[in-house]
């Protein structure tokens, strides 16, 4: 016999789970739509690999998974792809999200399947891969990804194998209609499960004895395997993973652990035989055991529904009358919830619909005061004190909560459900836990915030030094050019004549020149021989060379060459017999020699494309202009921008001239001008200031016009949006009497 | 389909606060009972004019801090703190003590905290301890059980005792309660005391009257135990430690004896405060550990104050001293959750 | 010894008096040094606390700079981006009364907001770039702009500087992962402080 330990708290609310077993395990027709949310469980949405129109059949791959916490869709039915679009979710937001929508062809004509009845002949790991690509996920409560619960990590032995057939929570019967009636496939799901574990020393499957004819049945099924079949005392809530854990095992998972970290890995039973139909023949998971129960019902059963199947069409299967129910529950009274609309499909964790009458489950009373009677912290499964819970989730207290250990509550209600006063605690709880949650997010944010603020800052603030630092340099050079100035002035002495100081200037030159003649001397002399080698080289390649370019090239470097070496021969003669000779003299030679390889042609080139762009653009302006456009801001920036770089290539061209004018270009120089002021007459006498605030006006009139609409549209839909969209229409307006108040003054 | 949207659970069980106050109240009746079969209709009086007090002060506390009267009225937890203190009183006391009595518990001592749920210390004794310090007179002066008078006061005598409390009554019909016998004792054997005090002497083991009093608390206590209104922890720690410090110290009834073990249980307030005052959610602690110590606390003062002490009888005062340590007491006897290798203590910063 | 105590006893308990100040001044100075607690700054405590939009809205340009002001004793009421929750915080750590808001620095919102390019209005100015206090547009001269979301906060001071008003500032939209329970609807006792309130 299977030792049993006990856990604290717990309730023993009215089972109701007759109703639902009364009738054999049902079937209800396909329904017109098929509804598949595209993520279904925790983690990251699947991918979808089908388009609208295309046929699929039923267990084809629909969407793949996209990420590791994730798990593949297939369709449920063959049929047509109608659409992909936002769907209401089952959720307990009502939001809508992504969902494939099949219109089924009532033929359910299957894939090939590719079945594999000796899977111990496979690698765990290539199992695990099908389970994956099966899509199959938790199918008692949370819907986590089975294949990652099946592969722990190398650092965690699982020593226990713990298949959950507890089914705690008050009308549901789904998990224990499937042990009664297909016994021999839970077994060989833990057989399964057990080998992708590495056979663990114990595997276990926990009912509670409420159902003793699933025990009796999987006894049966179990007869001379080592599987444990533990019945322990009904409560509730026994089924939560971790109660199970302890009283099956006397362990408890460390609060921030999972169950793996100690060596344990539960599985739903339904999760096992729907891994074992995935591995041994091929099955995607398309349907699932759904309890259909609550007194707003004709029928109350179980059934097996395909996946993606509206609840309002399993309601009518079971003639649903509405004015009848109090609202309409996935999941159980204790944990499930309520949904808005019928429309929303059954996915992987829907184990139960409960449609409720009025007298069984009525509105919630209004809550009176807490008079801290203590019944819940004696209920609360976690030995948390769930009053004190309640206190500080109402003064929005988030450390004390945390210190409470808030994050250990597992919502199962408990609490609430014993409450006297009708106070909903565990909807406390849950807003309290979003709050944190979001209150950390926001706090994170904060911080790189922050972080970003004080990057900017301080990269804004070394672009300033930098800025600052060659002010400064500019300005001390200045000021000693100020300096040496004066001093010239003081050396002049009264004499302020512009020869003597001339006279003085030429002095310090030549003084500046004598202060190592020796040196200079030889220097000049290495560079005599460099440039010689140069020419030589230079002469060399000229010979060889085989095309007029490269001619033309080499041709170009040995001038550059030759030019040098005089130049550093002059230099050399001149500093043989100085100080007698002027250097300036030799400064101007060498600065006329690089001046006839000064790239003008090239600049003049540029020039004269830029103005024909510029031209261009100007036409294209005045045509947008006379059209209205949109465009007319752009294409006047981009005017700008080109009028800007013409100018720029003008300087820098108008930099060389002074001193090539009289020698290489003044035709290009001279048509370049004359193109520029072309250039900028043609601007001109395109755009007058008026004209362009004429053209302003025109085209905010017609930005207004578009904002207004916009506007209009968004009140009529109440969009949330309309604030935002009124002040810019008011900034619009505001601009728009500006300008034209500008334009009559102008 | 109008569908709300609501978070679980959706099921609800059965106890309503309400309830629990109406199955507190009902519980009181087998004590009511033994008290106006011994003491005559003063009692029951008593109750009846501390409840309406109650109710009306309550309604008027509500109104000025604008609440909805009805729905809190109903809650009954004004109903129980009337009737508790009623229970409390000495029978024949003037209404206008009764007015006093209540004024304080239901406005000073829970409105004025903030309402039910917020008021740190148990209303009727904070009624009861304001009353027996201001009129110590009238407060100490019990009847006589009937079994020594042989009468008990006539209506017309009870109704002409709420306009003058005592003096109204026949002369001869108060005085000591078996409690008063032992304090005054001086250095005399238990068996003496007993032979000298005609109440004790008249009764089987803690006074005539008084006893069967207390066993007709005992019995709505353990109704509501059985009820699972509340659990056991701190009667139990009250009666245990009480019965432990008295059995210790009863001195084999030597002249600096206590009392007998059987005295201490079963008379003055002992069962009144053991399952009807120490069982207040409220003004008690959170946690079953903490519920034991805070009886076992009751207890301890309870035995310390009826030995050493003062006034005549002590479960008033121990119990406003023990909810002074009530927070404290919650403080350190927080549970361990589930995952975690000790408890946390509460005040710990998570910095 | 006695005697001369008796003898003098004004001086001598000038004297004890004195040894005894100086004892306890080499004390107290000692353990002034050998245990001092070096706290965190309190500005970087306010810092903390500050929502850190940097919109500038309290009057200085940033939340570091305002946590400075405060510390140097400026109202903590001035900052509508983190509201009477943040206030109430700082009022918290400096352990002051908590006032509420100055509405002259603008409105406690409720709805986080995120700035929002119309991406075929926007025609590269580059401007919002530069006002961005938190380097959230992405785009370059003439290239459209855009934001990213994730590390905006919502300030909107990209709003002002864009010469075709092309920056919206909409609600964050709740997601899926970001969805929560809203608080249970505020029970009878809260209800009837609103209507008390009103009336």
């Amino acid at each position: 016999m299977t030792q049993i330990w006990n856990i604290p708290g717990g309730i023993h609310p009215p089972e109701n789970k007759q109703q639902s077993l009364r009738a054999p395990l049902g079937h209800i027709d396909l329904p017109a739509e098929l509804v598949l949310p595209l993520n279904q469980h925790l983690g990251a949405p699947a991918e979808p690999v089908v388009a609208v129109g295309d046929n699929v059949k039923t267990g084809q791959v629909i969407a793949q998974p996209g990420g590791q916490f994730s798990a593949a869709v297939h369709a449920s039915s063959s049929g047509r792809v109608i659409a992909i679009e936002d769907r209401p979710l089952p959720h307990p937001s009502g939001f809508a999200g992504p969902c494939i929508v099949i219109a089924p062809d009532g033929l359910d004509t299957w894939i090939n399947l590719e079945p594999c009845p000796d899977y111990r002949a496979q690698e765990p790991v290539e199992l695990v891969q099908k389970i994956r690509l099966a899509g199959i996920a938790g199918m008692g409560g949370a819907g986590f990804p089975t294949a990652i619960k099946l592969a722990p990590k190398a650092n965690q032995p699982i020593d226990t194998l713990i298949l959950n057939g507890t089914e705690c929570e008050p009308y549901i019967t789904a998990d224990d209609r499937l042990m009664r009636d297909r016994p021999e496939q839970v077994i060989e799901g833990a057989r399964l499960m057990a080998y992708l574990l590495g056979e663990p020393d114990r595997v276990v499957i926990g009912i509670e004895d409420n159902k003793p004819e699933a025990i009796a049945a999987l006894r049966a099924a179990a007869e001379g395997s080592p599987i444990e079949i533990a019945g322990f005392p009904t409560k509730y809530p026994s089924g939560g993973e971790k109660q199970l854990i302890t009283i099956l095992t006397g362990r408890e998972v460390p609060a921030g652990k999972i169950p793996a970290d100690i060596g344990i890995v539960v599985q739903n039973v339904g999760t096992a035989v729907a891994a074992w139909r995935a591995v041994v023949r091929g099955e995607p998971l398309i349907s699932r055991i759904t309890t259909v129960v609550g007194e707003a019902l004709d029928v109350q059963r179980n059934v097996e529904v395909r996946l993606g199947t509206p609840v309002a069409h399993v309601l009518a299967a079971h003639g649903f009358q509405a004015a009848k129910a109090s609202r309409i529950v996935l999941g159980g009274p204790m944990m499930g919830y309520a949904i808005e609309t019928g429309d929303v499909p059954v996915v992987k964790t829907t184990n139960c619909i409960l449609a409720p009458s009025q007298q069984e489950l009525p509105a919630p009373p209004p809550a009176q005061a807490c008079i801290r009677c203590g019944m819940c912290s004696e209920a609360c499964p976690a030995s948390l004190l769930p009053q004190q819970l309640y206190w500080y989730a109402r003064a929005q207290d988030h450390e004390k909560l945390e210190a409470y250990n808030l994050f250990d509550c597992i919502e199962c209600g408990a609490c609430a459900y014993v409450c006297p006063s009708s106070i909903p605690l565990v909807h406390y709880y849950r807003a309290a836990k979003g709050d944190i949650r979001q209150a950390q997010v926001d706090k994170e944010k904060a911080d790189r915030s922050r972080e970003r603020f004080a990057f900017r800052q301080e990269r804004i603030a070394r672009q300033e030094a930098e800025k600052e630092a060659k002010r400064a340099e500019r300005a001390k050079a200045a000021a000693a050019a100020k300096a040496k100035m004066a001093e010239k002035k003081s050396n002049a002495g009264t004499a302020s004549d512009p020869v003597a100081t001339a006279i003085a200037k030429a002095k310090a030159q030549q003084a500046s020149a004598q202060q190592s003649p020796v040196e200079q001397r030889a220097k000049l002399e290495r560079q005599l021989s460099a440039a010689q080698g140069r020419l030589a080289l230079a002469q060399e390649k000229l010979s060889q060379a085989e095309t007029e370019e490269q001619a033309e090239k080499c041709r170009a470097a040995v001038k550059t060459a030759e030019i040098k070496l005089t130049d550093v021969q002059q230099k050399l003669a001149n500093a043989k017999d100085a100080p007698k000779d002027d250097p300036v003299a030799a400064a101007i030679e060498r600065a006329k020699a690089k001046l006839t390889m000064s790239p003008l042609e090239k600049l003049n080139a540029t020039i004269a494309t830029l103005s024909e762009r510029l031209q261009k653009a100007e036409a294209k302006l005045a045509q947008a202009q006379t059209e209205q456009s949109a465009h007319v801001e752009a294409l006047q920036l981009g005017v700008d921008k080109l009028r800007a770089k013409l100018n720029e290539a003008q300087e820098e061209l108008a930099s060389h001239s002074p001193t090539t004018a009289d020698e290489r270009a003044p035709d290009d120089a001279a048509s370049a001008a004359i193109e520029r002021a072309k250039a900028k007459a043609a601007a001109r006498a395109a755009m007058s200031d008026t004209d362009k605030l004429r053209e302003q006006v025109s085209s905010l009139e017609v930005r207004l016009d578009k904002a207004r609409q916009k506007l209009a549209d968004a009140e009529a839909e109440g969009s949330p949006h309309v604030d935002a969209l009124r002040t810019a229409a008011d900034k619009l307006a505001n601009k728009l009497a500006d300008t034209q108040s500008r334009l009559e003054n102008a | 389909m109008a569908l709300m949207r609501i978070s679980s659970p959706h099921a609800t069980g059965p106890n309503r606060t309400t309830q629990v106050m109406l199955t507190v109240c009902l519980a009181t009746l087998p004590g009511l009972m033994a008290l106006v079969w011994h003491f005559g209709p003063g009692p029951l009086i008593n109750v009846l004019l501390a409840s309406i007090f109650a109710l009306a002060l309550e309604a008027l506390a509500l109104k000025l801090r604008k609440r909805p009267i009805g729905f809190y009225l109903r809650d009954g937890s004004a109903l129980v703190t009337g009737i508790l203190l009623g229970l409390a009183l000495p029978p024949y006391v003037p209404w206008w003590l009764i007015f006093v009595g209540v004024f304080f518990a239901i406005v000073i001592a829970k409105h004025l905290y903030g309402g039910l749920g917020y008021n740190p210390f148990n209303p009727a004794m904070v009624g009861y301890v304001v009353l027996l310090i201001s009129f110590p007179l009238p407060m100490t002066q019990w009847v006589l059980p009937a079994e020594l008078t042989q009468q008990t006061p006539t209506l017309i005598e009870t109704l002409l005792g709420l306009a003058q409390g005592t003096q109204g009554l026949p002369d001869g019909i108060t005085g000591a309660t078996p409690l008063d016998a032992f304090r005054q004792n001086t250095g005399e054997l238990v068996l003496d005391v007993y032979a000298q005090s005609p109440v004790l002497a008249a009764g089987q083991w803690a006074g005539a009257g008084f006893e069967w009093v207390n066993l007709g608390f005992l019995l709505g206590g353990a109704l509501l135990l059985q009820q699972r209104i509340f659990t056991w922890h701190a009667p139990v720690g009250m009666l245990a430690t009480l019965l432990l410090l008295s059995a210790l110290f009863y001195d084999g009834g030597s002249s600096n004896s206590a009392g007998s073990p059987w005295l201490h249980l079963l008379s003055g307030g002992t069962m009144l405060g053991a399952f009807f005052i120490v069982t207040d959610p409220v003004t008690s602690t959170t946690s079953t550990k903490g519920r034991l110590i805070f009886g076992a606390g009751v207890g301890l003062l309870v035995f310390c104050i009826r030995t050493w002490g003062n006034y005549p009888d002590a479960v008033a005062f121990a119990v406003l001293l023990m909810n002074f340590a009530a927070p404290f007491i919650d403080y350190y006897t927080t549970p361990r959750t589930y995952g975690h290798t000790k408890p946390r203590k509460a005040t710990e910063k998570s910095e | 010894m006695i005697e001369l105590i008796s003898h003098h006893p004004i001086a001598s308990a000038l004297i004890a008096l004195g040894s005894l100040s100086l004892i306890f001044g080499a004390v107290l100075g000692f353990a002034a040094v050998r245990f001092k607690v070096e706290g965190d700054p309190v500005v970087a405590q306010i810092d903390a606390l500050l929502p850190q939009t940097q919109c500038g809205q309290c009057g200085h340009p940033g939340c570091r700079p305002y946590a400075q002001g405060i510390a140097n004793g400026e109202p903590i009421n001035k900052c509508p981006p983190g509201g009477q929750s943040t206030i109430n915080a700082i009022a918290d750590l400096l352990d002051v009364e908590a006032p509420t808001l100055d509405e002259e620095h603008g409105e406690e919102s409720d709805i986080p907001t995120v700035a929002y390019i119309r991406e075929d209005e926007c025609i590269g100015c580059t401007k919002c770039i530069q006002a961005c206090p938190m380097d959230a547009i992405l785009g370059a001269a003439k290239q459209m702009h855009t934001v990213i979301a994730d590390e905006c906060t919502g300030c909107d001071l990209c709003v002002d500087p864009c010469p075709v008003d092309c920056i919206d500032m909409i609600p964050v939209q709740t997601t899926l992962s970001s969805w929560t329970w809203e608080p249970p609807k505020a029970d009878l006792i809260a209800t009837d402080r609103k209507e008390h309130q009103a009336a």
